[in-house]
């Protein structure tokens, strides 16, 4: 599903990169945690599959496509492909629950008739039935973050982008969110997702791979957030 | 489609005081680039029409006249006025030299004083021998007219653009002064529509920013602006093209045409033709500054 091959990235101006050389392989439906300190390099490693920026080096494969020489015009296609869910969540304020997971839909051109039909379902995978009228701002964290990841699924992507989900939460709302994302990977859905939250790495048992100074240090499998 | 119409609806209405703004920068630019056009078109059909008409008259020495290149006493000889119009002829800017003889003349003369007791006070005598040039191009008349003061037996040489030669300065003026006062308003315009829609972008720059994420395609994130942009271009050409029919309806079609019928005057085509430019330049102007505008939001 996601390929890197030699994949170096530096950003203008810079003597340091932000990734360097990175190898490894990202199968259709694994759930893989990115670990690192800040400034490590995570942040790269995910905006490089969003195509938010190009490697400078090496070779990026995302869903089939070489990312290197993706013509711009495609990018929205692949995007469409990825669900993106950030810390801050990132909702609209001044719409509701059901509206900001219908603006994903609607923008991208999906006729309404589908959008009544799939935003309902999606909020009832996330646990939200009932709270479609409500205004985002009104619900606690873990509410806003529920929308936000059902606003990435409700496309049925290949690929979830999680990063630092869990980062503005309790720790037993995070473990909410985790099950969540967990039910969403079981559809085979592959999930990548950046974290320092240690406990839930440690209780997850996924893969594990650790980026220090950009450079790929460890790939785990059944890995703990330390390293062993 | 419905989304992208919500969007440039709440836009509008955000943005009101600056929408009017646009809208009336635009009808004002407009309404004096299209005023600049149609003096354009009216100098050009002038000039084409009055051109078309005159002539360099080349006057040739009697007995009596003095200056130019007479001798004193003598008339211009068989010889010399052979050579004039071989000369006139030669010149690669004259398409036609006519002779009109004294007798000619002088039938002109009481033909045109008919009604007056002037009427008899000359004879053929008085009258002058002479050449009446055409020019292909009767802008270029002061090379030739040069050219046959110097001949011998030339007495005098009158071109009749020398007359319009003024007039035409002052419509040039009057032409470039309302076109520079229309660049520059729209300019102004140009500008207005950057800055209000790098607001609107701003204002929606967390929307722009998830539909990015989400995969919407570039089209689909500026349409709402452009819209925005085209419906202030639109309403602000119409108001152009309103007071330019208006305009030309009272100031041409109503007074001038009638009251000034020695000059051609431009048609309904032309008013037509002028309102197809400006409406040709608000769209631009709508399009172009939106697509710098937004230019730093839809960047991948």
């Amino acid at each position: 599903m996601i390929t890197f091959e030699d994949v170096t990235k530096f950003y203008p101006g810079q003597q340091r990169a932000a990734l360097r050389n990175i190898n490894l392989e990202i199968d259709k439906g694994e759930f893989v945690f990115l670990v690192g300190q800040s400034g490590s390099g995570k942040s790269t490693f995910l905006r490089l599959i969003l195509r938010e920026y190009r490697p400078t080096k090496g070779t990026l494969y995302v869903a089939g496509k070489n990312l290197g020489t993706l013509p711009q015009w495609k990018v929205p296609g692949l995007r469409r492909q990825i669900g993106t869910v950030f810390q801050d969540f990132r909702l609209l304020p001044g719409k509701t629950v059901y509206e900001n997971v219908a603006f994903a839909l609607q923008v991208i051109g999906r006729p309404g008739k589908e959008i009544r039909r799939v935003v309902p379902d999606t909020l009832e995978m996330v646990g939200l039935s009932g709270k479609e009228d409500r205004p985002c701002e009104e619900l606690s964290g873990g509410e806003q973050q529920r929308v936000a990841i059902a606003r990435a699924f409700v496309n049925r992507p290949k690929i979830l982008i999680a990063d630092e989900p869990t980062g503005n939460l309790d720790p037993e709302t995070s473990v909410g969110i985790m099950k969540l994302l967990d039910r969403i990977n079981r559809v085979d859905t592959t999930v990548i997702m950046a974290t320092h939250d240690s406990s839930i790495v440690d209780q997850m048992r996924r893969r594990v791979l650790e980026l220090r100074d950009g450079e790929l240090v460890r790939d785990q499998a059944k890995g703990i957030y330390g390293s062993a | 489609m419905r989304h992208s119409l919500r969007e440039t609806w709440s836009g509008l209405k955000r943005n009101l005081a600056m929408t009017i703004a646009v809208v009336v920068t635009m009808a004002v630019s407009l309404s004096l680039l299209g005023a600049g056009l149609l003096t354009s078109m009216e100098v050009d059909l002038t000039k084409r029409t009055l051109y078309g008409k005159i002539t360099v008259q080349v006057f040739l020495c009697t007995e009596n006249t003095q200056g130019g290149r007479c001798e004193p006493g003598k008339g211009t000889t068989d010889a010399q006025r052979d050579a004039i119009q071989q000369t006139l002829e030669a010149n690669p800017e004259v398409s036609a030299v006519e002779y009109e003889s004294k007798e000619v003349a002088l039938a002109e003369f009481q033909r045109v004083f008919a009604d007056s007791p002037a009427v008899h006070s000359r004879t053929a005598d008085d009258m002058q021998d002479s050449f009446k040039v055409r020019l292909h191009n009767p802008e270029n008349y002061a090379g030739v007219s040069s050219e046959a003061r110097g001949l011998q037996g030339v007495q005098a040489v009158q071109d009749q653009n020398s007359i319009l030669e003024p007039i035409f300065k002052w419509f040039g003026a009057l032409q470039w002064a309302t076109i520079t006062m229309s660049v520059l308003l729209l300019l102004a315009a140009a500008l207005q529509i950057v800055n209000t829609i790098r607001m609107a972008a701003f204002s929606r720059r967390r929307e722009m920013g998830i539909m990015r994420l989400v995969g919407a395609s570039n089209i689909y994130i500026l349409l709402p602006f452009l819209l925005e942009a085209l419906i202030a271009a639109v309403i602000g050409v119409v108001l152009a093209a309103g007071t330019l029919t208006l305009g030309y309806w009272f100031v041409i079609d109503q007074n001038a045409r009638t009251s000034i019928t020695a000059l051609p005057w431009i048609g309904w085509g032309d008013l037509a033709a002028a309102i197809v430019s400006i409406a040709a330049v608000g769209v631009a102007l709508a399009v172009i500054p939106t697509l710098l505008a937004t230019r730093r939001y839809l960047r991948i």
